[in-house]
């Protein structure tokens, strides 16, 4: 290579910047664009889909709202930039507000609050707007926003020990922390309710088995294969697993072993028609709908009005499953029994009507006390459960 | 045109990037997108504005500084595939460094300097590793290094997992961001460390003049081009290799340190971004020239930065910008095959 080819490469390279500087500036129109950062690919039928569908109903219901989005936005698909920065692009795109939509992006959602404070940023699952919080950072332009999947995964927990005929039900966790753990617990206080007050068994007998992964989904070389982990599940005898991951192995997996003969059902996670990718062996979902309070996030910016706050928002109980009412919802599955159905619906009738299963005597894992007879806990030791319950196998927190 | 001229070289370079274009012009036809459209994205989304220019300057800082290392193994005929690992190890040592200093009391500016020269000289370990394997137990260095990525790769997860885990917190997302006052300060408003840019043009200007104008570069060469000939001319070949890998791990774990101190703030399991896998891209481009591989990197880093236009504008996936770095190189390649063999010159 030679000189004169640098030049030529330079002129090009000059040419494209004075195109890209003359270009139409941004069309200035009353349309409201906001940008959507996804942890995961757009059409997952997990985590992500439930977000991305959730911008095609704000998109919907409120017009002159536009969507733009990235998805993959992690340390391995998107190699050299973080997510603060791939916000950038989107301001770029004319976005003026930002959703993350990852536990993953706290850090991120933080410094770009921070380095943009005339932008709107809403952080799905965070918790650094919450004044009561252990990290609260008061940004003016910081929105926290989670459902209350406690009660999904209660009700995916019941439908499993409903379910289970070996007594034992596996639980695909992804990686460990505060959100984790206090998810998969609940699945477990669902699981051991149903055991004992519907079947009339003894909690003793129901193994419940948490293997985490190390991420909201597989990344070869760096997490657990999910796909294994689901299969040692069924191979060591759990005859339901439930996922906590964003993605849909469990069922696959379960799929695979029923189709070879066994008696295994799977229940996936986050997303609303997650059970289609293998109707015959799930049991339900339990999922987000993040379309109703996005709408009236957006809206607030939109109006002008956008204030930091942090919301954890419980199901719609008159009906869970109203997509413009309810955070959380839970479908049933093909494979739930008639039976099981019509108990699973009594249970989410008394959760409706104020069962609280965070309600003592209830100990950690190593036997230390949680909860006192008759104390109920509060949101606070909810939201950063220390520890997994007394009666679950698996870690608690990451081992040395 | 005289066969054996610069220009008739420069023709089949010109020839070789015609064909990797019309190669990713068909892949993005194969995947219905038009390559106009897309090409136009790529160059926006790289040179569009400041920002994106000075984004590039943040890819181009670790990818210059590896390649850079590069350029003293493949002048010594070394293949350093461990690479990879070299920025991995310079990246751990850094964060270790910062670890350790954090709370010392030190000033700031001088923990960041103690924790790059910390990632230096864990990249130089790290790739001694490789040059002691193949020297002095007979492991090739394509497959040391290639063993010893794995490794790197494994000390990362297990310190982000174990030791170095977010209290309460098991997740591959990395360990705790370094507070503010530990991280390269940036300029302006931009993404980009001055202090790191400085360190990647010295580094380009020193591997320049050590390989260009000193015996040490002479003797380097000659390893490289007859290792046999030049030991018996008196030049102590395995010091020499060993250095070139001692060399090249140091520039590589700078990559890494900045990859610590000025993008990420913090240990992630990939955080080596591939730069070491793409510098050994960009220095079979460019024929031992620091100053080709700082304009090549400089290309491909424009390329990284680009191509996320291509899922926010076109829902392409933006691995498209690693098809063109792939197809440029096995063409420059190939055309060079094809150019010796009708000059008749090896």
């Amino acid at each position: 290579m030679s000189k004169r080819l640098w030049f030529v490469i330079s002129m090009l390279v000059l040419a494209a910047m004075l195109l890209a500087a003359c270009g139409p500036a941004a069309a200035g129109g009353k349309e409201v664009v906001f940008g959507m950062l996804l942890v995961g690919p757009y059409n997952d039928r997990g985590w992500s889909q439930a977000h991305y569908d959730a911008g095609l109903y704000v998109q919907e219901k409120l017009p002159g709202t536009k969507m733009v989005y990235l998805d993959k936005v992690n340390g391995a698909d998107r190699p050299g930039t973080t997510p603060d920065k791939l916000a950038e692009d989107l301001l770029a795109q004319g976005a003026t507000v930002i959703v993350f939509n990852s536990d993953d992006m706290k850090d991120a959602a933080v410094a770009f609050a921070q380095k943009h404070p005339d932008i709107p940023v809403i952080h799905a699952s965070g918790d650094n707007s919450w004044k009561d919080g252990k990290d609260f950072k008061d940004l003016k332009n910081l929105y926290n926003v989670m459902g209350k999947m406690e009660y999904g995964k209660m009700i995916a927990g019941c439908a499993a020990a409903l379910t289970t005929k070996t007594g034992q039900i596996g639980y695909l966790g992804p990686l460990i922390n505060d959100e984790t753990r206090r998810l998969a617990s609940s699945a477990y206080l669902g699981a051991r309710y149903c055991w004992t007050n519907y079947l009339g068994k003894n909690p003793a007998d129901l193994k419940f088995k948490v293997t985490w992964i190390g991420f909201w989904f597989n990344i070869p070389g760096v997490t657990s294969d999910p796909t294994q982990v689901a299969d040692d599940f069924i191979n060591s005898g759990a005859d339901v697993v439930i996922s906590g991951i964003d993605t849909t192995e469990a069922l696959v997996q379960a799929n695979k072993a029923a189709a070879s003969g066994k008696k295994v059902f799977a229940i996936p996670y986050d997303y609303k028609t997650a059970c289609d990718a293998a109707p015959d062996v799930c049991l339900g979902v339990p999922y987000f709908n993040w379309g109703p309070s996005y709408v009236k996030l957006i809206k607030s910016a939109q109006e002008g009005k956008f204030a930091a706050g942090f919301e954890w928002l419980a199901p719609d109980w008159a009906d869970i499953n109203n997509p413009d009412t309810s955070a959380v919802g839970f479908v049933k599955g093909k494979a739930l029994s008639a039976d099981a159905a019509a108990t699973l619906d009594k249970f989410i009738g008394e959760l409706a009507s104020g069962l609280n299963l965070w309600k003592g005597p209830l100990n950690y894992q190593d036997g230390s006390v949680f909860l006192k007879d008759g104390e109920t806990a509060t949101d606070f030791q909810v939201w950063y459960l220390p520890l997994l319950l007394e009666g679950m196998e698996g870690q608690s927190v990451p081992a040395n | 045109m005289n066969k054996n001229s610069k220009s008739f070289e420069l023709l089949f370079r010109g020839l070789a990037i015609l064909l990797a274009v019309l190669f990713a012009s068909l892949v993005l036809l194969l995947a219905k997108a038009n390559p106009l459209e897309a090409f136009r994205y790529l160059i926006v989304g790289a040179f569009g504005t400041t920002g994106k220019i000075l984004d590039v300057l943040v890819s181009w800082v670790p990818l210059a500084l590896a390649t850079a290392g590069l350029l003293f193994t493949f002048t010594a005929g070394l293949w350093n595939i461990g690479v990879e690992g070299q920025i991995t190890l310079g990246a751990v040592f850094t964060t270790a460094a910062l670890r350790l200093l954090m709370n010392s009391g030190l000033p700031p500016g001088l923990i960041i300097f103690l924790a790059i020269l910390a990632g230096a000289l864990g990249g130089a370990l790290w790739a001694s590793l490789v040059g002691v394997l193949k020297i002095y137990g007979g492991v090739n260095e394509i497959f040391g290094g290639l063993g010893l990525n794995f490794v790197s790769v494994a000390i990362t997860i297990w310190l982000i997992f174990g030791p170095w885990k977010r209290p309460g917190t098991g997740s591959m997302s990395g360990t705790e961001p370094f507070p503010r006052e530990l991280h390269l300060p940036v300029l302006g408003n931009s993404n980009l460390s001055v202090w790191s840019l400085v360190l990647a043009v010295l580094g380009i200007v020193l591997v320049y003049i050590l390989l260009r104008n000193t015996y040490f570069g002479l003797r380097l060469r000659a390893v490289g081009k007859n290792s046999r000939a030049a030991f018996l001319l008196g030049v102590p070949t395995n010091r020499y290799a060993m250095l070139a890998f001692f060399l090249c791990g140091i520039f590589a774990g700078l990559a890494g340190a900045v990859q610590v101190t000025a993008v990420y703030y913090r240990l992630i399991p990939s955080i080596s971004s591939g730069y070491g896998f793409l510098g050994l891209l960009v220095a079979m481009l460019v024929n031992f020239n620091a100053i080709w591989a700082a304009l090549v990197a400089f290309f491909f880093a424009a390329l990284n930065i680009g191509s996320i236009q291509l899922p926010l504008m076109m829902r392409l996936d933006s691995t498209l910008s690693g098809v063109i770095q792939g197809s440029l190189v096995l063409f420059v390649l190939l055309m060079d095959g094809v150019r010796r063999r009708i000059t008749g010159k090896r």
